[in-house]
């Protein structure tokens, strides 16, 4: 507990620049064959495929893994060059995005030999989705909460239950899920749940989609009735899973995927805009451009911390908390600098589209994978408060 | 702030700090002794000329040594011209002048003042000066036609008409009338205002980050003594959140100063990455100032709203070292120009590139 917060100035190595070329190279190669819209905000179609069977080949996927499941044992901050290339050009990979950056180290760290021999290449050949399965209808932010419940029977478990606002169950191939095994103890209100690593296969799971306000798909209510999961597939300590669970919040937190997820706006407002900016879309725009640049500096920074092998919780968590309310504010930012632009001007019925879909995503940004008030309480944990 | 060689450097600053300027015998000190006091510690540890290599009278330490000690002279708020002596034998050894070991400052300290220069004499008029009526040379960049040079000006020659910043810190007016300076020498090539007001800036940077940091671990430390409603404040959630939010601002200007400062450790020229790494630092830190300072404030009631209490020395010194070298507003208009200039597909190049 310390008020000390450490952001050492990391600069991404020298095999950052040509990976980063490559990188960008294969995404204008499929911006021109088609494959996806860089102006289209995270409206596109998101899960593709075949598209992220092609980054599974070029070894953009389990990046940082041993060579023996299928990963590229590169580095941290390699990964992150790939993850914020694919993010400014609003490539699809939702599919296999979540595997790669918190199912995967999970199943690395607590899954049996045998089924990270089968799984974890599959990943990297961008073969397989994942979904989380933690918020319940009773238990959100409140994970401890959750109530779905695994009965021990012969081989295996027995799933009985829900889980909510589960992105991806629609498509996905696999879910890491937390059930209740025991339940919370006095000392310990966190005691009782266990990890699963369930197949979506499994009979008796239903998978019943629910809208987004955007009106698109996201959204699942994924119900457990009697499902059987095999021993094999438990993970890690039985009743113990709360400490599995917080470190893999801890992948989740401090990514480029925290703050340029409305980038695209603020490309837009620059095109809008023009060359010759008048003074206060020269001055709006030119905080933008700090704010981002400090963002980026320090979620580098933590990538850097990680690479090293160090576990920086509080730093993580104050680079999620200010980038996803900046990337939360950003359309509203930048609807104000635009306000009193020349209506005629080119980009303006693509800078409105942008703006309505920035606007309508905005309100998520802050809730998914830890909110503003859980991270806030983390930090102040972290701060010696709590 | 910056790697382990910088750490023996920042360690005897902060001893020094810790013997001669701490905030609360600073805070009690009527006739202003300490200076002194402090001013002899420092000079016989070669600091305030750290930026000046040997050969010309410093103590040759690297950039990031320097900035290591100004992120420590901030923590304790410094209120003496070190940062601005360290600034001052920076720019004289930019013109290869030989620094005097004396306190200095700079000019000029605002983006569109500038000091002409007519058959050997120095005129016009600089604003906001910190500190000028205590120091006994100024070094100033001059405006040569196209091309800059640096002076070496003893104070004296000056007229300075006498004002205070925020947190009560001399911030003179210089009057340069034809001025004949000590020394005087063309400025390298590529070198110009623009120069000084960005090392100018990076130094406030790192300064109120430092500052920062002092704020976040007085304001903790506070929540967690103070009891109310019969528990420490710090037990409030809305407190813990504001806190938490004041910790992320501490964390903002320690990662965009410190990048700053790593940035020009590593650069032999202000190209456009060096602008952008330090007027984010200058805008962003001045952001994470007035929000930390109001929170800081906010946490600490009224005893934090006397004189007697040493938290104004360090949330007034942080907002109105916002306003040196060119405030926010003015570096956002230029970095957004520039931004502007590069267009939508050259701009993320920019930012990755860092």
């Amino acid at each position: 507990m310390s008020t000390a917060l450490r952001f050492d100035p990391i600069r991404l190595p020298p095999e950052c620049a040509a990976l980063r070329e490559q990188v960008r190279a294969f995404l204008t190669e499929h911006i021109a064959a088609g494959t996806f819209d860089p102006h289209l905000g995270g409206h596109g179609d998101s899960y593709n495929r075949a598209f992220s069977k092609s980054v599974g080949a070029k070894g953009w996927i389990g990046m940082t893994w041993p060579k023996k499941y299928g990963g590229h044992e590169r580095s941290q901050l390699e990964r992150y060059v790939v993850t914020e290339e694919f993010r400014v050009a609003n490539a699809p990979s939702h599919l296999h995005f979540v595997a790669d950056r918190q199912s995967g180290p999970i199943l690395l760290k607590y899954a049996p030999e045998h089924v990270k021999q089968d799984i974890l290449p599959r990943i990297c050949r961008g073969e397989l989705c994942f979904a989380i399965g933690m918020s319940e209808p009773g238990s959100g932010s409140d994970l401890f909460a959750a109530k779905a419940k695994a009965a021990k029977v012969d081989g295996g478990w027995r799933v009985n239950g829900s889980k909510i606002w589960t992105t991806s169950a629609h498509v996905a191939d696999y879910m890491l899920a937390l059930f209740r095994t025991s339940p919370p103890t006095k000392e310990n209100r966190r005691h009782g749940l266990t990890q699963f690593l369930v197949d979506m296969k499994t009979p008796d799971i239903t998978v019943h989609p629910i809208n987004q306000m955007t009106g698109l798909p996201g959204f699942n209510e994924v119900v457990f009735a009697d499902a059987f999961i095999p021993d094999d597939h438990l993970l890690g300590e039985i009743d113990g899973a709360w400490k599995q669970a917080t470190s893999e919040l801890a992948y989740e937190r401090s990514g480029p995927e925290r703050f340029l997820d409305t980038f695209y706006i603020m490309l837009e407002l620059i095109r809008a805009v023009g060359p010759e900016p008048d003074l206060r879309s020269a001055e709006g725009l030119g905080r933008l451009v700090a704010q981002l640049h400090t963002l980026r500096r320090m979620s580098v920074s933590v990538a850097g911390m990680l690479q090293a092998g160090k576990e920086p919780v509080v730093e993580g968590s104050i680079v999620k908390d200010l980038g996803t309310l900046w990337e939360q504010k950003l359309p509203a930012r930048v609807r104000e600098l635009a306000a009193f632009l020349d209506p005629e001007i080119t980009n303006r019925a693509a800078l409105d589209e942008q703006l309505a879909i920035a606007t309508t995503i905005a309100p998520k940004l802050t809730i998914q994978g830890g909110t503003t008030e859980i991270l806030r309480g983390i930090i102040a944990r972290g701060l010696g408060l709590r | 702030m910056p790697g382990e060689a910088s750490h023996l450097v920042a360690e005897t600053a902060a001893r020094i700090f810790a013997d001669f300027a701490d905030p609360q015998t600073v805070n009690r000190d009527a006739d202003g002794s300490w200076k002194t006091r402090l001013w002899d510690a420092l000079d016989a540890a070669g600091l305030p000329l750290a930026w000046v290599p040997e050969t010309l009278g410093g103590s040759g330490a690297s950039i990031a040594e320097g900035f290591a000690v100004l992120s420590a002279a901030g923590r304790c708020a410094l209120a003496a011209p070190l940062a601005e002596t360290l600034a001052a034998g920076w720019l004289l050894a930019r013109g290869g002048i030989e620094a005097p070991a004396t306190p200095m400052t700079v000019a000029p300290c605002r983006p569109r003042e500038r000091i002409a220069i007519d058959q050997g004499r120095l005129n016009g008029r600089a604003g906001s000066v910190p500190f000028a009526r205590e120091v006994e040379h100024i070094a100033a960049l001059v405006q040569d036609g196209a091309s800059a040079q640096i002076a070496l000006v003893q104070s004296e020659r000056c007229r300075v008409s006498e004002s205070r910043n925020l947190a009560g810190d001399p911030l003179d007016t210089v009057l340069f009338e034809r001025v004949k300076p000590l020394q005087i020498a063309p400025a390298p090539r590529g070198f110009t205002k623009d120069s000084l007001m960005l090392m100018g800036s990076a130094i406030r940077g790192v300064e109120i980050a430092g500052a920062l940091e002092t704020i976040l671990a007085l304001s903790v430390a506070y929540a967690n003594e103070r009891v109310a409603f019969e528990r420490p404040i710090g037990k409030f959630q809305a407190v813990q959140q504001n806190l938490a939010r004041l910790a992320g601002e501490t964390a903002a200007a320690i990662a965009v100063a410190g990048s700053a400062a790593d940035a020009l450790a590593g650069a032999d020229q202000f190209d456009d990455d060096v602008f952008l790494e330090v007027v984010s630092a200058k805008i962003r830190t001045a952001e994470a100032a007035a929000e930390g300072a109001a929170i800081a404030h906010q946490v600490f009631g009224a005893i934090g709203f006397t004189q007697e209490h040493v938290l104004h020395r360090f949330t007034l010194r942080v907002l109105a070292w916002r306003d040196d070298f060119g405030n926010e507003s003015y570096w956002a208009n230029e970095l957004g120009k520039r931004a502007a200039q590069r267009g939508a597909d050259e701009f993320w190049p920019w930012v990755a590139s860092r």
